[in-house]
């Protein structure tokens, strides 16, 4: 999506606000409106995704950043409808080319699974099957929705070992997956999630359990397939250089919200948000001293069922005296601060602006 | 995989030579560690009469006065080559596979066991059967309904099954189907499976159900416990996001990876029961092997229990190796 028709979206969801009115059809590829996925449980109800609005057009990566438990993986699994059967409760809208997911039936979701979208998950070596060789994994995710022989599948198997760079791609299709390395596994997965030419393609921490070298690939890799298949990726992380890498927009979630969301430049390069500061100055860098301490985010995540009042970030902000009990009491919105960049804080955009440029930024 | 077999198979043969060294060793070395005198091992053996001419007698056929490998060896040979026994004037023949010679019985192990392994593979096949199925089915079902009725009921049941004895549940069985409902009017008789295959089956019905019952019921909580560990593992949530069908995620992505451990004691459950089903056969009166051992304890007819006891073991054993081999049929990780 280009700055001019986020701006466009942005005033368009503003107005339906303003309105208050049932919100119109979906604006983008993938339009996720106010998701609130909770899990009753025994110690009381789990806000895991609270009120979370994004979209994403084909072509275009969303960066999903926040710490463990901030939501992220709950919300893709929501998207895929991978919630069904268990507790979850799932409220708001999902929209997916022009058809609403939420409401649908799980059997439509079910279809829509795989093909239209699919999700390559963090860990490949327990995500693949262990007792089932990769090609009959994948030759299984693209008959379901191909009704094609399983000599045509296989073939097809094949050539996406191979597409996805895996040497020798017709003689290890029969291989099992304990027979690759990590790297190599993670690209089965790949392949997998990309036989039957998904548009939407979530990747959930798909580098975490990689070493650096093997990253970069894997991360090229992503990058290339969304251009041969002009797919909208949505990479789920919480390593903000996978994002830099990788995203055109960011998506920064605290406590099962969004707090900070913008494009790649503006979260990188002016972010609003004190928890987006807490998060770069946490990251280490190449291009600065090695002397230099990190700073850490102080405190610890929130719990997601006594999610702190107001703006959930307060017990860790250094700035939230500045703005009275309000941080305390109030929700903060997410408010557009400049086209195109929402941040949901409640110090005013002179005051946030003046602390990154005179406190924070000097410090990375 | 070939190389895995024979591995296995050698290792198996192995196994079975130490079983036999530890049986021979239990009735014949920890005696004479205990301090009991050649005569009174031969007392053991001797039969009915116990006169001194008799006794002697025994030691001479069992050759008992020999140092114990020479023994341990003619035990062995007589396993794998058979051997003769005198009896008597005359000498009775033990083919191999010879386990000794019951002189209360005046018959060879062998034969006796011959005798009794139909009733005792009728007993277990039929059982294992039953409760093979009933068991996952109902641990596959509980799992995947957690917490509703049914799964709360089976467990309940299921609960019972483990803690109530055979001989119990069997008497109840018996004294409700067979004499209250006359179901069974003549109790449980056994019929060969040769002679009539109806009778065979129809009187085994109530000791397959009660064997079952207890097992199946440990079963259905292994299945239970598999299933639910097994559908939150990481693969079942990626043959999900391939929009694979519940179905289809249950039984070919679920079922498969959490019965492999069931598999494994199922053969050690299906070799121990293949030794004698003690109390099943004792409780319906089924001339089994269970039953040939105890009245053999009884009567103090050791070649007759040693004969059991290595039966016991080769079964043991070979349904482990069965065990194996299936084991790397199914999981991969095996092979290599």
């Amino acid at each position: 999506m280009s700055r001019a028709s986020r701006r466009r979206a942005a005033e368009e969801q503003a107005a339906q606000r303003a309105a208050g009115g049932p919100s119109a059809g979906p604006t983008s590829f993938l339009d996720v409106r106010d998701l609130r996925i909770h899990f009753p449980t025994d110690d009381g109800l789990v806000r895991s995704v609270d009120g979370l609005s994004f979209s994403l057009d084909r072509g275009r990566t969303l960066g999903i950043v926040g710490e463990s438990g901030s939501g992220k993986s709950v919300t893709s699994l929501g998207v895929l409808g991978l919630h069904k059967g268990t507790s979850a409760r799932i409220s708001g809208e999902i929209w997916l080319d022009g058809e609403e997911l939420v409401s649908a039936t799980p059997d439509a979701v079910r279809r829509l699974r795989g093909q239209k979208m699919s999700m390559i998950f963090q860990d490949p070596m327990s995500s693949l099957h262990p007792f089932y060789t990769v090609g009959a994994q994948i030759v299984e995710a693209y008959r379901v929705h191909n009704d094609v022989s399983k000599a045509v599948a296989k073939k097809h198997a094949v050539d996406m070992l191979g597409r996805v760079g895996i040497p020798r791609a017709a003689s290890r299709v029969d291989d099992y997956p304990h027979q690759f390395s990590g790297g190599m596994r993670q690209r089965v997965m790949i392949a997998m999630a990309m036989s039957c030419d998904p548009q939407l393609l979530i990747a959930d921490e798909p580098t975490t359990a990689l070493d650096v070298t093997v990253q970069a690939q894997i991360l090229d890799l992503i990058r290339d397939l969304q251009a041969d298949f002009d797919s909208a990726v949505i990479v789920i992380t919480h390593d903000l250089g996978v994002v830099a890498e990788v995203a055109d927009d960011i998506l920064v979630m605290y406590g099962g919200r969004a707090v900070e969301y913008g494009s790649a430049d503006d979260v990188f390069g002016a972010p609003e948000h004190p928890y987006t500061w807490g998060l770069l100055s946490s990251m280490p860098r190449l291009d600065r001293d090695r002397q230099d301490r990190l700073v850490p985010i102080p405190g610890t995540p929130p719990s997601l069922i006594n999610v702190p009042s107001g703006c959930a970030f307060h017990p860790r902000c250094a700035y939230c005296a500045r703005n009275g009990d309000r941080s305390t009491t109030e929700v903060p919105l997410m408010l557009q601060t400049a086209p195109g960049h929402d941040v949901a804080c409640h110090l005013p955009a002179e005051e946030r602006r003046q602390i990154w440029v005179d406190e924070v930024q000097p410090r990375l | 995989m070939a190389a895995f077999l024979v591995r296995r198979l050698l290792a198996a043969i192995v196994l079975l030579v130490v079983v036999s060294m530890a049986t021979f060793a239990i009735f014949f070395l920890v005696p004479r560690v205990a301090g009991q005198t050649p005569d009174q091992i031969a007392l053991r053996y001797v039969g009915r009469s116990t006169s001194p001419e008799a006794i002697q007698a025994t030691k001479d056929r069992l050759h008992l006065e020999d140092p114990l490998p020479q023994q341990y060896g003619r035990f062995l040979s007589g396993i794998v080559a058979g051997s003769d026994f005198k009896v008597g004037p005359e000498t009775v023949p033990c083919p191999a596979p010879c386990f000794g010679y019951s002189f209360r019985n005046n018959q060879p192990v062998t034969s006796l066991l011959v005798d009794r392994l139909p009733v005792t593979l009728s007993l277990a096949a039929g059982a294992s059967i039953l409760w093979l199925v009933s068991g996952v089915a109902i641990g596959v079902l509980s799992a995947l309904r957690r917490g509703s009725v049914f799964d709360r009921g089976a467990m309940s049941v299921a609960l019972a099954g483990v803690s109530l004895p055979i001989y119990f549940t069997g008497l109840i069985s018996l004294a409700l189907f067979a004499y209250t409902w006359k179901l069974w009017p003549n109790g449980v008789n056994y019929v060969p499976l040769t002679s009539n295959p109806l009778d065979w089956a129809y009187n085994l019905v109530l000791p397959w159900v009660t064997l079952a019952f207890l097992y199946a019921a440990l079963y259905a909580r292994l299945t239970r416990a598999g299933m639910l560990e097994t559908m939150n593992e990481d693969y079942i949530r990626t043959a999900r996001a391939k929009g694979l069908p519940e179905r289809t995620v249950v039984v070919k992505h679920a079922m498969r990876a959490s019965l492999t451990p069931i598999l494994t004691i199922f053969g050690l459950d299906l070799g121990l029961l293949l030794g004698g089903a003690v109390l099943t056969e004792s409780t319906f009166s089924l001339p089994g092997m269970g039953q040939l051992v105890v009245d053999a304890v009884f009567g103090n007819d050791l070649p007759i229990v040693l004969g059991v006891v290595m039966v016991a073991g080769f079964f043991v054993v070979l349904a482990n190796l069965v065990v194996d081999v299936l084991y790397a049929a199914i999981d991969p990780r095996v092979r290599s």
